[in-house]
């Protein structure tokens, strides 16, 4: 079998994700190459949403932020940030959104504002950006992030973004929140699904070579696991040479 | 006349205690203008922007500002900005008050502000700790008996300073790429200062209108800067300085390193052309690094009538 980065399985595990999807929001990094990647494999259709104000990126390079030039450059439209905001999100044409977190909680709220107290942070994070109201409206949420202890808490030092709140039915819609919230969880050991009746992160499948013990380690509450606990499929051979020789030709997030 | 200087325009219309937007989401960020302000030791400003990046990381660091007004800090695509950080966390070089919302919240205060809104309504910060942070996000009833929604305060700057690519002498301003949201915070403030790569005829202009974002009737002074967004971009122009952005991470970790920093760039030079020089001195070849290959659009017609 093909040796891969822990980088590169979870870019495999989110674009295969994106099967069938038409419009998806994109952060940079590992999102980015995911993106790029199901566009040129499981979702052709893909159109490439950065929250900068561009629909339909083709990008020539791999973006560095998501207000890099080359998002502009052959992209379908550039509009001004309300458009994107107003339209797009908040008028409900996003499909799929990826979301990055330092903190998240069984029920897939996230904290990306503060470590320790608000008035006096221990460490003071970049805070919302977009992504507030992009777990608001987006139909689904993916989340990619590494799997550690200090990221998967009980208690969320600060609720930045709405997941399933407190995983009661109807809580979303009870806010009047359009989007169905958190979807999936891809990690560097293993990826999450989440409950529909419950709102709680389930353990979905552990990537070759992990251990359910291993998952449990790096996560602070009682994990569920899937009554049907699957092994991750690594990535293909042709993946592996898309995101190598193509995306990420520089190694930069590999 | 509106063509100034950069020194004029800011010792013009910049003032201590003033409320600032620098605007520009990654592209058109004049730093060009921020320096400036460092140099002539402006002090206690409200300085407003989306993402303060590496602007207000070295104003706040210089001791320019008294407040922030944000929703997203950090260093694009780098990690996070060590002298707003230090501010923070550290009151250094001293206390920094936050007030601070999501990008739609950052949006739509400027639309608030340049319709003159006494509030801008959107569906956002539902069953987050935000409001409880900022008492300014609030939520109201629908006056049609359908919902609650969230509400921001307008956003009035009593400056704004806008990059772009080009403008006519009187301020009619022309942008393509990222437009962000400074035609809004332009809008929105009481006075405007345009930075531009290129100064052209009101022929040029008025062969595009669909292109113009700034009118001239709302801009205060026109800058002539090439160069002027460095290490931000121009599209078309000059690429972001991704290398800068990577080096400003190690710079500013320490306060002692960025000290010397904004001595030698900023303090150590008289204005933007010195700036240029240093850059060319240290990297001749910066600006062919920095320079994209061409991709043209195609001219549209759009008639003549009459």
């Amino acid at each position: 079998m093909t040796n891969y980065t822990p980088s590169e399985i979870m870019i495999t595990s989110s674009a295969r994700a994106l099967a069938g999807e038409r419009v998806v929001f994109v952060g940079v990094g590992l999102p980015n190459i995911a993106c790029n990647l199901a566009q040129r494999t499981v979702a052709p259709d893909l159109e490439l949403v950065y929250e900068s104000g561009v629909f339909g990126a083709r990008p020539a390079r791999l973006p560095l932020s998501i207000g890099d030039p080359t998002l502009i450059s052959r992209a379908t439209l550039a509009c001004p940030m309300p458009d994107l905001f107003m339209y797009y999100l908040q008028g409900g044409r996003i499909e799929v959104a990826f979301l990055g977190v330092a903190q998240i909680d069984r029920f897939g709220n996230i904290n990306t504002t503060v470590i320790g107290d608000y008035q006096r942070p221990k460490v003071r994070l970049p805070g919302s950006g977009g992504a507030c109201e992009i777990a608001i409206h987006a139909k689904k949420v993916f989340i990619i992030t590494h799997l550690a202890r200090r990221t998967f808490v009980e208690q969320l030092h600060f609720c930045t973004s709405p997941g399933h709140l407190s995983g009661q039915p109807g809580e979303r819609a009870a806010w009047d929140m359009p989007g169905t919230g958190p979807q999936l969880v891809v990690t560097d050991k293993a990826i999450f699904h989440f409950d529909q009746e419950t709102g709680e992160m389930v353990l979905f499948s552990i990537h070759p070579g992990v251990t359910v013990e291993e998952v449990q380690a790096e996560v602070s509450w009682p994990l569920k696991i899937a009554a049907e606990l699957q092994i991750t499929e690594p990535p293909t051979d042709e993946e592996l040479r898309i995101i190598r020789e193509e995306l990420d030709p520089g190694g930069m997030y590999l | 006349m509106k063509i100034a200087t950069m020194r004029e325009a800011i010792a013009r219309y910049v003032h201590d205690g003033d409320t600032i937007a620098i605007e520009g989401f990654t592209a058109f960020i004049c730093f060009a203008a921020a320096h400036e302000i460092i140099r002539q030791g402006r002090r206690d400003l409200i300085l407003c922007r989306m993402t303060p990046d590496l602007i207000y990381d070295q104003m706040i660091a210089a001791g320019c500002a008294r407040k922030l007004v944000f929703s997203y800090l950090g260093n694009p695509g780098v990690g996070p900005l060590h002298c707003i950080r230090r501010a923070v966390e550290k009151g250094i070089p001293r206390p920094l008050e936050i007030e601070e919302y999501s990008h739609f919240g950052m949006v739509a205060r400027y639309m608030s502000g340049a319709a003159r809104l006494p509030f801008f309504p959107l569906r956002s910060y539902m069953g987050t700790d935000q409001p409880k942070v900022n008492p300014r996000i609030q939520f109201v009833d629908s006056p049609y008996g359908n919902g609650q929604v969230a509400v921001v305060p307008p956003l009035n700057p009593d400056v704004t300073i806008i990059h772009a690519q080009r403008a006519d002498a009187s301020g009619n301003t022309q942008m393509w790429g990222l437009l962000g949201v400074q035609k809004e915070a332009a809008f929105a403030a009481r006075q405007v200062i345009v930075v531009v790569e290129e100064i052209v005829d009101e022929d040029i202009i008025r062969s595009d209108p669909n292109r113009t974002v700034i009118p001239g009737l709302i801009v205060d002074a026109v800058v002539h800067q090439p160069y002027g967004a460095h290490p931000s971009y121009a599209q078309g122009y000059y690429d972001r300085d991704n290398r800068f952005y990577l080096e400003w991470d190690q710079i500013s970790r320490e306060e002692a390193t960025t000290l010397a920093w904004l001595d030698e760039w900023v303090y150590g030079v008289d204005d933007w052309s010195g700036y240029l020089a240093k850059l060319e001195k240290r990297e001749p070849g910066i600006w062919k690094r920095l320079a994209p290959g061409e991709a043209w659009s195609q001219p549209v017609n759009y008639g003549v009538y009459g």
